[in-house]
């Protein structure tokens, strides 16, 4: 991954919104430090899961790596182009080639119009005439996604959740774009349709070669998603690794706490009790984040130096290249090394 | 539910909940059982439209009377409350039964102070003075976990955290010891850690008070972390129920089984495919004929007369446990044997 140009390089991604306020003249008198220097990459095709409580920015950066959102600070570079403030001009070809999933399957499709006008609106914006016609590509899209391509003419309310979903998937293939920015893609569907969209977003993953950053707060379906997984705490990444590394030798304190908060659907005996940790507190405003590392007023390990001094994304003593945590006092310990030996046989 | 010597807390006998609409009868819930005892918790686990909310909204009594048909008993401590009055209701609601919904910010008035929300359903059971119910109030929240909870009591519903709110609303359930509470998705608007601290204050509370609680959710992690009994609902009927232990280690119904292996994990495989239920949730205006389950079932041609689009499984409770299903139980333990191996290996 470090030697070619990477599909996507963020680095020091910083967006504040500002906080206006006083009277007769209205001035900033704050900022939500939303996103505060983000590094990382996305190679071409691969998968990074975005991960992280609500308010931790997550959904910003998906906002600012797709430019619908003004960053304040920092490069955004697609195939090495710095599009950071890009304009209309420039962006309009990259734009085709970075689409976005949107969380909500009804407020983000549009009810007055058809799947047909829905699914080829990005080709007729950007004035594509795919051989065959649009028409033909809308129902072969309609096909990829698993969608009846007779179903055309019918407008979103006449199906379920799920399904539009799928539609949305398909406007988002529809330009064959190279990267996709999924926003909490499933998680407004029932567990059993859930299944059916990370099948289907896997599917398309892996047969169309499409970079993606899923962003999910949860953890067992970026798991099951996402190569590279990033966890985000009240604005900033607190650890990055591959997937297996970062679930099974998880380094910062809050990737452990979160992973143990996680409630599965196992019962007690099943296996070696996993281990429990309880965060207490809620997370901070990110108006006035604490300072040095921002995790340290719910951490148990914090010390005088984490309040006085951020932790660097690095690679701690004992991580494999490529795994970067941010704290002072990383964990040591392996976690639950017994269940993970078990791992490599379950696939039975 | 081994409840040998004691007659259970709550128990809801062939309950059914039909609302008729414009478009014809919706049987939202249609022929359901089960029982609480007291100091147990029941998870009631379903998708969106398996009739799970309707239930327990049916138990407080806040159904709308003009478009709804009940018939069945519930028995709340022996007291019929389908043939209560109004007035009765009113007296046990938030009294002896109560109920925490999801969204706690719509479930708060955000006129008036926390304090007074809590206090005032204390002084309208128990009469008390405001003094003393502010009290109460100040005590319920630190109870709760609170933190200043003699400062707090004065704050609105808006100067609270999404954990606070929530906690807030436990302590106005819990505010007059009820035996009875009942959880709608309390934790599914918030974050994991916050979710876990509610569940374990929840069983806290429990263990102090004694108090049944019916725990409606979709999260089957959520139930392995809190249920004693689980029962499973799929399209306004019980498919499904048993200690947790049995229903989720050895689940008897296609749907459970379904449920529990379309859920990605923390741990096993990543690779594969998750295993998802194919199509979508019933319509309860048109439910399908026969089993409910049966056209988005994989083994619905291995029973034999196509039985399953046609008669309407049988619930068989022995002791708690049964399951709603045409397979025979040979023919479960055949079919259902890889998802163990692949789960418990």
């Amino acid at each position: 991954m470090s030697n070619a140009t990477p599909l996507l390089d963020v680095s020091g991604l910083t967006k504040h919104f500002p906080i206006k306020g006083g009277f007769p003249i209205r001035r900033t008198v704050g900022a939500v430090q939303a996103v505060d220097g983000l590094d990382f990459q996305v190679a071409e095709g691969e998968s990074l899961g975005l991960v992280g409580e609500s308010g931790c920015g997550k959904s910003t950066t998906g906002r600012l790596i797709t430019r619908l959102l003004e960053p304040t600070a920092g490069t955004i570079s697609y195939r090495g182009e710095d599009i950071t403030h890009a304009g209309r001009r420039q962006l309009a070809p990259i734009r085709s080639e970075i689409q976005m999933i949107f969380q909500d399957p009804y407020a983000s499709l549009n009810p007055r119009q058809t799947v047909g006008k829905i699914v080829s609106g990005p080709m007729e914006i950007n004035d594509i005439n795919p051989a065959g016609g649009r028409e033909n590509r809308v129902r072969e899209l309609l096909e990829i996604v698993g969608l009846n391509p007779e179903h055309y003419n019918r407008f979103p309310h006449e199906f379920s959740g799920g399904q539009r979903q799928r539609i949305g998937v398909a406007r988002a293939l529809a330009l064959e774009p190279k990267l996709i920015v999924a926003d909490e893609p499933v998680s407004a569907l029932d567990v059993s349709i859930q299944a059916q969209v990370v099948n289907l977003l896997q599917k398309v993953q892996q047969e169309l070669g499409i970079a993606f950053v899923f962003i999910a707060h949860d953890l067992a379906v970026v798991r099951h998603f996402s190569q590279r997984v990033a966890v985000m705490y009240l604005g900033k990444i607190v650890e990055i690794a591959d997937r297996d590394d970062l679930y099974g030798n998880p380094r910062h304190p809050y990737t452990r706490a979160l992973l143990s908060a996680v409630p599965e659907a196992t019962v007690d005996d099943d296996g070696p009790v996993r281990e429990r940790i309880r965060l207490v507190g809620d997370v901070p405003s990110p108006i006035s984040p604490p300072s040095g590392c921002r995790f340290r007023t719910r951490c148990w390990k914090a010390t005088d130096k984490c309040a006085n001094e951020a932790p660097p994304l690095v690679q701690v003593e004992g991580n494999k290249p490529g795994h970067l945590t941010a704290c002072h006092y990383p964990e040591t310990e392996a976690l639950i090394p017994a269940r993970l030996s078990k791992n490599p046989g379950a696939a039975a | 539910m081994t409840s040998t010597d004691q007659q259970p807390f709550l128990s809801v006998k062939d309950l059914k909940v039909h609302f008729s609409t414009e478009d014809g009868t919706v049987k939202a819930v249609d022929g359901l059982s089960f029982d609480v005892a007291k100091g147990k918790t029941l998870g009631i686990v379903g998708e969106s439209g398996s009739g799970k909310s309707v239930t327990n909204l049916t138990i407080l009594g806040l159904h709308d009377p003009a478009h709804t048909t009940i018939e069945g008993e519930i028995l709340l401590d022996g007291e019929n409350l389908l043939t209560s009055s109004p007035r009765e209701l009113e007296r046990l609601r938030g009294n002896k039964m109560s109920m925490i919904f999801q969204d706690a910010l719509a479930s708060l008035s955000p006129y008036h102070t926390v304090g007074r929300q809590i206090g005032e359903t204390y002084r309208k059971h128990t009469g008390a003075s405001k003094k003393e119910s502010r009290d109460r109030a100040i005590e319920m929240l630190r109870r709760v976990g609170i933190p200043q909870p003699d400062m707090r009591v004065d704050d609105y519903p808006h100067q609270f955290s999404g954990g606070m709110r929530q906690r807030a609303m436990i302590a106005m359930a819990l505010v007059c010891d009820p035996e009875l509470l009942i959880a709608d998705e309390p934790t599914t608007a918030l974050d994991v850690t916050v979710q876990a601290q509610i569940m374990d204050l929840l069983k806290d509370l429990q263990q102090e008070f004694g108090t049944a609680i019916i725990f409606i959710t979709h999260d089957l992690g959520v139930i392995a972390d809190i249920a004693d009994d689980v029962l499973v609902m799929y399209g306004g009927r019980c498919v499904e129920r048993g200690t947790k232990r049995e229903v989720l280690r050895s689940p008897q119904h296609p749907y459970t089984l379904g449920l529990l292996s379309s859920m990605p994990s923390l741990e096993g495989p990543v690779d594969v495919p998750l295993s998802p239920i194919p199509g979508s949730p019933p319509s309860l205006l048109n439910p399908p004929s026969g089993c409910r389950f049966h056209p988005r079932c994989a083994f619905a041609d291995k029973v034999s007369g196509g039985l399953c689009s046609t008669a309407q499984p049988a619930l068989d409770v022995v002791d708690g446990r049964g399951s709603a299903c045409h397979l025979t139980l040979d023919q479960r333990d055949e079919f259902f044997a890889d998802f163990a191996v692949s789960r418990h290996n």
